[in-house]
């Protein structure tokens, strides 16, 4: 069985999602739901050895599978993951079930289809990540559009259709580069498609200028960077609160990821060479987009654009090296605030869809004052607040504290700007907060409100104790970052060029 | 040569089926309307005889026949087999629609058989003299197919538009042709070959070679001989459409592999580029195009024009397994046509042709299988993995950049792009719109299973490409590659 562990992660979901399907109409919604929710719940128990079984001495790929899936162009089933890939699969498979907690009396048309949707995407999303082979990551990162497509378009608010598309363009343009990218590599190589083929073929530097603009485009689409970063307020603001939550925590993480598995060890040299233009693109990120998050009149659409800030730091963390001595502090710090974002974004999103399951709005100006009817999600919603603007003993203060260290090593005035997100992340993020939930009971709507049911409770419990967590006692994550992330900065730091 | 020195068998398929078709055309005559399903059968069983004998007579040496003028390889045997299902796919496909609209005739199938006997012979010519004979016997067929809704003025005028501009091609390839002839002094096209390797008049050659290029633009739809493509799609009654729509492609395909290949390979530097100019072509105003249209028949018209872009692709590349990409690619195409007009027939009922973009809309709430099998076949065309439509587009890809011409795939990719957001807009329509016609889906059994079966095919072909893959690339290297 465990040979296996890791395409379970992937089928496991898969195959609960066909079975969910399978159910029909909405006639059965509840056996779908249950159905559903016992598949997630296996998807993440089949991913935990990962964690507990995880050598933390080795750099490499483990629990690797292989098999030849297409001869003909010699692409293979190989998947196995490292330090840099086994976080983000566990966390796929939480927020997964997590999401189907969220969803489970709040969705109540086509229930069937909304929870496989959810769960298929699971499935390819750790198949992207396990992926050791380029052509299957392609597949994997490409295939999870459909769901994803259909969960904005279907589910989604007023606006769902255009976000749909645009969304799906906009990720479908970067990924057609990558194909051809890969496609090239593969000759270059002499025909493999082996990732670490890839990462150690010598190539010229302006290839990897090229190869460089493609992973840019197919990768920052997704993290989403600045400027190519406009699809993510729309598509957030009109999905469903599950697939905004998925969207946060996992998909936008593929894209950093990206970045890390096949930019920078594709091309070290091209990194060091133009890197800058990524911090730079970065920097703007973390400071313009946060200040841009300030002028949100939309709950979603505030913490859509302090997501995208927050991943400036994920990848301004990855090329900091390009610009002084390699230093793990960057890499690591930026991995470290890509899981903590992960439980720190879907936990906002949670939030605000618990408030739009009751009162049917998103806009800040509809509320105040829900301390006073809802006083124990006030203070969940506290905790995750803090957490997003940053403060110690959560898990947002850690990766940040991490790429700041290691930005003042590099350049003070790198560190100078990134810093600056400490105060303007606390400012969106506190201000929208006293505006929502402090004050007087702003209208009828808000008098009327609900606390927390116990469903919703167990959800933000459970990712308050994983935000505290990870807060107090990150070595649990970074023990096992060490040695992959180590195997990295060595890898980058030497020259590649013929 | 006497009688008995004449080797017939590797043309028994095709004698065979001429034969079954004259044959069900005389029993057709004393079948009653209301009994017309005995010729359905019948040409069904035809269509499987000639399965069981073109696989009887598969060898992976070429066979020759009448004076080297037909051939059967394995390339020809795979195309085929693929033909035939295809044919027959579009007679399950069209029974209920032909019936309401009168067209349930015994001349659709026998015109029908006679267009397949011609991409047979197109198939399996290594002479100009068969590749003509076998393309005016297909092309005539669809014609007084696309006329057989006699009282539609559409179709009326769709056929006699496919008529002049078609027979406008072949007049182009036939002058084409008569160059070569002049050339080479020869129309078998293995000596043609042997002639170009040996220096024949090279701008004589070249002349020529551009009238059969523009023969093969208008046959295979390429911008900017395609201006016929979707006038007549649109026109054609929708089975029809079907017909044209799918197995002819990969009979064209295998016409051009016998000319550029077989015939003119030594003349690989100049058809490339030629074939280039009109792949970006088709592949640019075919996307672009596409999104205008409201008419979904319309819309996989220039859809068509845009996939026969990328099925250039891989030919142009002149390599051994850039034919069999595109081998792959007609394939694949050809099947994930069947079942896009077969859900326009599906959806279509007695004074409803279910052909507008909007008659999709809402399909998720009135068959959500339907949908999602709408979705395969939208997404394979798109070229989303893991459907079979994007190994389609990978190894034709993947042919080109072998090749050094990366830049053209750039361009292909990119176009491509702007073509998924019209099979996007068909999937919005199908799950995020409100149904504007509420009526239950009524065709029989059969149909239902056969277009699933036809549509998660395209899937399952995406998830093991593996063996129709291995399949392509050795009947082409058996076929033409040892040239």
């Amino acid at each position: 069985m465990s040979e296996h562990l890791l395409s379970l992660a992937i089928w496991v979901p898969i195959v609960a999602g066909l079975l969910v399907l399978a159910t029909g109409g909405d006639r059965n919604a509840g056996l779908a739901r249950i159905l559903a929710l016992v598949g997630a719940g296996l998807g993440l128990l089949v991913t935990l050895p990962l964690y507990t079984q995880f050598s933390v001495l080795h750099g490499g790929a483990q629990f690797v599978e292989m098999q030849p899936w297409i001869e003909a162009f010699n692409i293979n089933y190989h998947i196995g993951v490292d330090g840099l890939s086994m976080f983000f699969v566990i966390l796929n498979a939480f927020t997964t079930l997590l999401v189907v907690i969220a969803g489970w009396e709040v969705i109540k048309e086509r229930v069937a289809q909304y929870m496989a949707a959810f769960l298929i995407m699971s499935g390819l999303i750790n198949g992207a990540f396990a992926s050791m082979d380029a052509m299957l990551f392609y597949v994997f990162f490409e295939a999870m559009l459909i769901p994803l497509y259909l969960i904005v378009g279907i589910w989604g608010g007023q606006n769902r259709v255009y976000a749909a598309i645009k969304l799906f363009l906009y990720t479908l343009m970067g990924s057609l580069l990558l194909l051809v990218s890969f496609i090239y590599l593969y000759f270059k190589s002499g025909k493999s498609f082996e990732i670490s083929d890839f990462q150690h073929l010598a190539l010229p530097l302006a290839v990897q200028g090229y190869l460089m603009i493609a992973f840019f485009f197919a990768f920052a689409v997704k993290v989403p960077m600045f400027p190519v970063h406009t699809w993510l307020p729309d598509a957030h603001v009109e999905a469903p609160t599950g697939g905004s939550m998925v969207l946060a925590a996992i998909t936008l993480k593929l894209g950093a990821y990206g970045f890390l598995r096949f930019a920078l060890p594709i091309a070290p040299d091209g990194a060091r060479e133009w890197g800058w233009i990524i911090i730079a693109l970065s920097l703007v990120a973390v400071v313009y987009i946060g200040l841009v998050a300030l002028v949100q009149k939309d709950m979603k659409k505030l913490v859509a654009y302090s997501s995208i800030s927050h991943m400036g730091f994920a990848t301004l963390g990855f090329y900091m090296f390009t610009k002084g001595a390699p230093t793990m502090m960057g890499v690591e710090g930026a991995l470290i605030q890509m899981i903590s974002h992960g439980f720190v974004s879907a936990a906002m999103f949670f939030c605000i869809g618990v408030m739009y399951d009751r009162v049917h709005s998103r806009k800040i100006a509809d509320y105040g004052g829900v301390a006073n009817t809802m006083p124990k999600f006030a203070a969940f919603f506290l905790l995750f607040s803090m957490a997003n603007s940053g403060l110690p003993a959560t898990s947002g203060f850690v990766g940040e504290f991490m790429v700041i260290v290691g930005a003042v090593k590099v350049n003070f005035w790198y560190a100078f700007a990134a810093a600056s997100t400490l105060i303007f992340g606390a400012a969106y993020t506190l201000w929208m907060y006293k505006r929502v939930i402090f004050g007087a009971v702003a209208n009828h709507h808000v008098a009327d409100l609900k606390d927390v049911n116990a469903r919703e409770f167990a959800v933000l419990a459970v990712l308050a104790v994983c935000v505290l967590g990870m807060g107090l006692y990150p070595e649990a994550f970074s023990a096992r970052l060490h040695a992959s992330v180590d195997t990295l900065i060595t890898h980058v730091g030497q020259s590649k060029l013929p | 040569m006497t009688w008995a020195s004449m080797n017939l068998m590797p043309v028994l398929p095709e004698l065979w089926l001429l034969c079954a078709t004259c044959a069900i055309m005389l029993v057709d005559l004393f079948v009653s309307d209301k009994r017309r399903d005995v010729t359905y059968i019948l040409s069904l069983l035809a269509l499987l005889v000639t399965a069981v004998l073109t696989m009887y007579g598969f060898s992976n040496a070429p066979r020759h026949a009448f004076t080297n003028m037909f051939v059967a390889d394995p390339m020809s045997d795979v195309l085929k087999v693929g033909m035939y299902v295809g044919v027959a796919l579009m007679f399950v496909y069209s029974r209920a629609y032909a019936a309401v609209r009168g067209i349930y005739k015994g001349e659709l199938f026998t015109l029908s058989l006679f267009a397949l006997i011609g991409m047979m012979v197109m198939a399996s010519s290594s002479n100009f003299v068969t590749l003509y004979i076998g393309l005016e016997l297909l092309s005539l067929s669809l014609y007084a197919l696309v006329a057989l809704q006699r009282g539609s003025r559409s179709s009326t005028e769709a056929a006699m538009k496919y008529f002049i501009l078609g027979a406008l091609a072949s007049g182009m390839l036939l002058y084409g042709i008569s160059m070569i002839y002049g050339a080479t002094g020869s129309l078998d096209l293995v000596t043609v070959a042997r002639k170009v390797a040996n220096g024949a008049n090279h701008t004589l050659l070249v002349f020529g070679l551009v009238f059969i290029i523009t023969g093969i633009g208008f046959k295979l739809g390429n911008v900017p001989f395609h201006m016929w493509l979707p006038d007549v799609y649109d026109g054609s009654p929708t089975a029809i459409t079907l017909l044209i729509g799918s197995v002819p492609k990969l009979a064209a395909f295998a016409f051009v592999m016998r000319i550029l290949v077989v015939g003119l390979h030594g003349l690989h530097v100049d058809w490339q580029g030629m074939l280039i100019v009109l792949a970006i072509l088709s592949i640019g105003i075919g996307n672009v195009v596409a999104i205008a249209q409201s008419n979904l028949k319309r819309m996989l018209a220039y859809s068509t024009i845009s996939h026969m872009g990328f099925l250039l692709l891989g030919i142009l590349s002149g390599t051994t397994n850039g034919y069999a990409a595109s081998m792959f690619y007609a394939i694949v195409y050809a099947f994930t046509a069947t079942a896009s007009f077969g859900m326009i027939l599906l959806l279509s009922r007695e004074g409803f042709e279910s052909d507008r973009l909007a008659d999709f809309k809402g399909l998720a709430h009135r068959s959500p299988w339907f949908a999602f099998m709408m979705l395969f076949v939208m997404f394979s065309m798109a070229g989303i993995p893991v459907f079979s439509g994007f190994f389609a587009k990978f190894a034709v890809l993947k042919s080109i950049v072998d090749v050094n011409l990366t830049w053209l795939a750039v361009i292909a990719v990119l176009f491509s792009l702007i073509g998924a957001f019209y099979y996007l807009r068909v999937v919005k329509l199908m799950f995020m719109d409100e149904p504007l016609d509420t009526t239950p889906i009524q065709v029989n059994v059969d149909m239902k299973l056969i277009l699933s079966v036809n549509c998660v095919g395209i899937l399952l072909l995406g998830l093991m490409p593996e063996r129709l893959l291995q399949l392509c690339v050795d009947s082409v290297r058996l076929s033409v590659g040892l040239m």
